[in-house]
Order: C-alpha cells, then structure tokens, then sequence
C-alpha cells in the first residue's frame, strides 16, 4: 500500500482528495486527509456575513461530507513535517508515513503580529471578517452602529483574497446607503499597496470606483502600531490615521506547523516551483493553494486551477515521468461594487486584468473589469457551484490556463 | 516605453519605472534612481540594503519583503523606513535595479 497525504482538507485539500480518489487504484493507494477541524467554512461568504447578506451558519458544511468515502479523515492538529524521513508528525505524536505528500494547510490571520493590534478593543471598536467569529461580531457591530469613521485596514501583504478589502468599502458604501445614515459614514481604505490594487489597470479602474462612491484611500501605509486609546493607526514612517472603527486585514501566515518544520519563508509560507507545484528543496512533496509562496492570489479560484495542474504533475511524478503541466499563476475573481453590481477579473502572472468579456468574446456574459448586475449573480451562484461542483473536483467550463479570448489589450 | 537617461545613455524602464533591463543597472544609475526617489545620498547602510536585495533577487528571481529585509539584514523596520521612506521593499528595489517585488497580488 502506498500513502498519499494530504495536509489540509480546505479548497486545495478536498479538490485533491476527489479528483485523486477518483484517479488512483483504492487497492494500491491509501488516501489520507489530515484537518484540524471537522468543519469546511465557505470562506468567500465570509465578507457578506458583516452586511447581514449571509449569516455564518449558512457557510458552514461538514468537512467529511465532502471529501470521498475511500478517503481516511484525520481530525488533528500538525506538529511538523519530515522531509527527511518522508513522515508527518501530528499533534497528539502520532506519526505518519508518506510517500507523497501534498501541503495544502492555508493561511489565516494573525492580527499578534502587529503592536497593539490584539487588545482588549479587539471585537469590540478593532474586528477582522477573516474569521467565522470576527465576522459574526463585525455583523452585531454594524446593526446598531451611528456612525463615524470607518477605516478598512490591510497590515501587510500578501493577503488571502486582495480583493476582498475593495469589495468590504464597496459593500458598506451599499449597506449605509440602504440604511439611510451613508451621510454619517466616512469610509477610507489605509494600505501599504501604492493604490486601490497591485496591477496598473484594475488599481486605475478599481480606483476611479472608490472615488466615484466617495471612498477616501491613504496608500502606502506600512502599519507599525495600533493606538486602541486614541483609536489611530501609526505607520513605520510616524504618519497616523484616526478611526472610529476598525476594520483590520492583519497580517496572513501560513500554518503553524510549517515553522516548525523548518520549510517555510518569513511568512511560514512554502517555497514552490511556481510551474510545476513541487515544493522546493524536498522529494515527493507538492504544495497547493494559499499554503505556497507563489505570487499569485490566495484566492480558491486559484487553488482549484492549481489542482488542475497539480493532479496532471501527480500521475506524471507517480509514473516516473517528469512533471509536463505548468501552472501560469491563473486567478478569476468576482469583485462585489454594492448596490447588487459586481466586476470580474480574470489574470495570470504576467498578464494583468484587462477589460473585456468572459468566457465568450464580444458576447460574456460576464464583463471583465466592469461593473454588471450579472457579475454579482455569478458571485452568488458561485456558492453552489463552490459546494456541488468545485470541490467535488468536476470539471468546470474555465480551463486552468488563463484565455486572452475577450481581453482588450 | 518611459525611459531615464543618465549622462549619455538612455535606459528602458518598466510600466511601473522601474528598470526595464535589469543589466542597465551601475552604482551610479542606482545613485540616480535614489535621487529620483528623493534620497539625496546613499549610505552604507543604504547599500547594505540595495545588496543584500540584489543577492536575492539574483538567487530567487524575486525582491525579498520588508519582513524579511528586517529578519535577514540585520536593519529593523523603522531604520528600514527612514533609509527608504514609504515603501522601503518597493522603493529599495527599483533603486538596486529590480522590478517592483511580486508578492502581492
């Protein structure tokens, strides 16, 4: 018998688990998952938990109801990984054996990172919407809030989902509108990003919509401290931004687990061929999704293109053969502009988002880089397609390499 | 293409003015780049920085990160912020000839 481990039963790690379970011989091959929790969060639903569109207990699905029966299921923390000896330790000492392992153990937050960040204020005028708990308290928040001055803060890059600050501003420039109070609301956007966004063209476009919806941004801003007394932001460079509220993106890590190990860059993510998905420096190991330290997205449209190429490069690696697929960085997301609108971007690693249509030139239905009510019912759509199609690992009609079909240049 | 010139010679720089070819890149270009970017002199620790960045880039195919110019150099953030105001990952590498460091999007 020979063991696939998979670290990690998120995006990544359940796609894995059913497009290899399908794949390889059960009599040969043992399929082994390993999660801390039993529960899957549907994490993009996250950011609609504060505006009351979703509530939490909506996101939510039992880990193992989605990953295949053929599948063994190890609810546990991770100690750490040897590459040496080819086994994983877990929490409890339990030792297991690989003989090839796929890292696929995410990233979260980690709001201690920063001085001043993890207080007593924190959950009460300082939140985060990363978190099942964060965005639960941010949505009890808001209910009764009078208003003032809300800043949307991202600590530093990278962060799981860079859109997703630009669509918390445009979703609450929404919610105070339809509440009649959006007068008493300031919105500022404070970044260590030069703009809106990374790349030239989505930060103009997605600049123009911050301004056009009256939403101020302070860019580059590398927070040093947190001042929860006078509620004020302090940069590295002595500037300070005042808030009423806070609405924190800290700092994002990989696991824990990876430090340990001794595999991980400064930020515990893993260092990894940015083509083939084998994880630099060690034999029979891959890595998947938000866990690597590609620049691309930490985004689950990225973690299942990469799945596409990864589950090629398995069989290749487990017949000897070199790896052949080759991952281009490809990420598509649906950015939610309020109001029932939304964008979608559709790039790779060196082609930036461009405006145009997806899938179909001239035609859509979606636009790239412009705003559309059909936008914002894919997003919606999406959670299904997220549960029943995604991670089940069924094909889906956007291929894993990124199309200049329907781009303008 | 925006391009920067320096004493005769005119240099290609990328979409976001950064050096285009990372080969064009001398001392001197790199004092002019700082100038460009409001340092007036480079230190040695300066420097320091602007190599310890190229070495990685040479070896990695990318600029390290402000978290780990603090960890790796030896030089914390604040002084890293003073030397390079603003953005010192992004603004020490277009000054050692690099292109804007990925790790973002």
């Amino acid at each position: 018998m020979r063991n696939m481990l998979i670290l990690g039963g998120g995006t990544a790690g359940t796609i894995m688990a059913n497009k290899l379970s399908a794949a390889l011989d059960a009599q040969e091959w043992q399929i082994t998952v390993v999660d801390a929790t039993e529960r899957h969060y549907y994490q993009p639903g996250f950011l609609f938990v504060p505006f009351g569109i979703y509530r939490m207990r909506e996101l939510v699905k039992p880990r193992r109801q989605y990953l295949p029966s053929g599948v063994k299921v190890i609810i546990s923390g991770i100690d750490h990984i040897d590459p040496a000896k080819k086994s994983v330790t877990l929490a409890n000492h339990a030792v297991l054996k690989y003989d090839y392992l796929i890292i696929a153990t995410g990233a979260d937050i980690h709001p201690e990172q920063t001085e001043g960040l993890m207080d007593e204020e924190w959950g009460r005028s300082k939140f985060d919407f990363y978190t099942p708990n964060g965005a639960d308290r941010l949505a009890q928040f808001l209910k009764t809030w009078q208003g003032g001055k809300l800043v949307l803060n991202v600590a530093e890059m990278p962060i799981k989902c860079p859109v997703a600050p630009l669509e918390f501003l445009f979703l609450a420039d929404s919610y105070f509108t339809k509440r009649g109070m959006r007068d008493k609301v300031e919105l500022q956007l404070v970044t260590p990003l030069s703009g809106a966004f990374t790349k030239p063209t989505s930060s103009r476009v997605l600049g123009e919509f911050l301004e056009r919806k009256g939403i101020s941004v302070v860019p580059d801003f590398g927070l040093a401290r947190v001042d929860s007394q006078e509620k004020k932001l302090v940069s590295w460079d002595e500037n300070e931004v005042k808030y009423d509220v806070l609405v924190s993106i800290p700092t994002n890590m990989g696991d824990a687990c990876i430090e340990r190990s001794g595999i991980g860059n400064e930020l515990n993510f893993v260092p990894t061929d940015k083509s083939t998905l084998l994880a630099e420096g060690m034999q029979d190991v891959f890595v998947l999704g938000d866990a690597t330290n590609l620049p691309s997205s930490k985004a689950g449209s990225v973690a299942h293109f990469q799945s596409e190429v990864l589950f090629q490069n398995i069989l290749e690696h487990i017949d000897g053969r070199p790896p052949m697929a080759h991952f281009d960085g490809h990420a598509n997301c649906f950015i939610e502009s309020g109001f029932d609108k939304g964008l979608l971007i559709d790039f790779n690693y060196t082609t930036e988002p461009l405006p145009g249509e997806f899938p179909l030139p001239g035609i859509g239905p979606f636009t790239l880089l412009g705003e559309s009510r059909i936008n914002h019912y894919g997003k919606l759509m999406f959670r299904w397609v997220y549960w029943n199609l995604l991670l089940r690992g069924m094909e889906l009609p956007i291929e894993s390499e990124m199309s200049m079909a329907g781009k303008r240049v | 293409m925006a391009t920067m010139t320096i004493g005769t010679k005119t240099l290609a720089l990328d979409a976001d003015g950064n050096l285009a070819n990372m080969n064009d890149w001398s001392e001197d270009v790199a004092r002019e780049l700082a100038v460009q970017e409001g340092i007036t002199e480079l230190t040695p620790q300066h420097w320091a920085v602007i190599n310890f960045m190229r070495q990685v880039f040479a070896k990695e195919g990318d600029s390290p990160s402000i978290r780990r110019l603090t960890k790796e150099s030896g030089i914390d953030t604040k002084t890293l912020y003073q030397l390079f105001p603003k953005g010192p990952a992004k603004k020490a590498a277009k000054i050692a000839g690099l292109p804007k460091p990925k790790g973002c999007i």
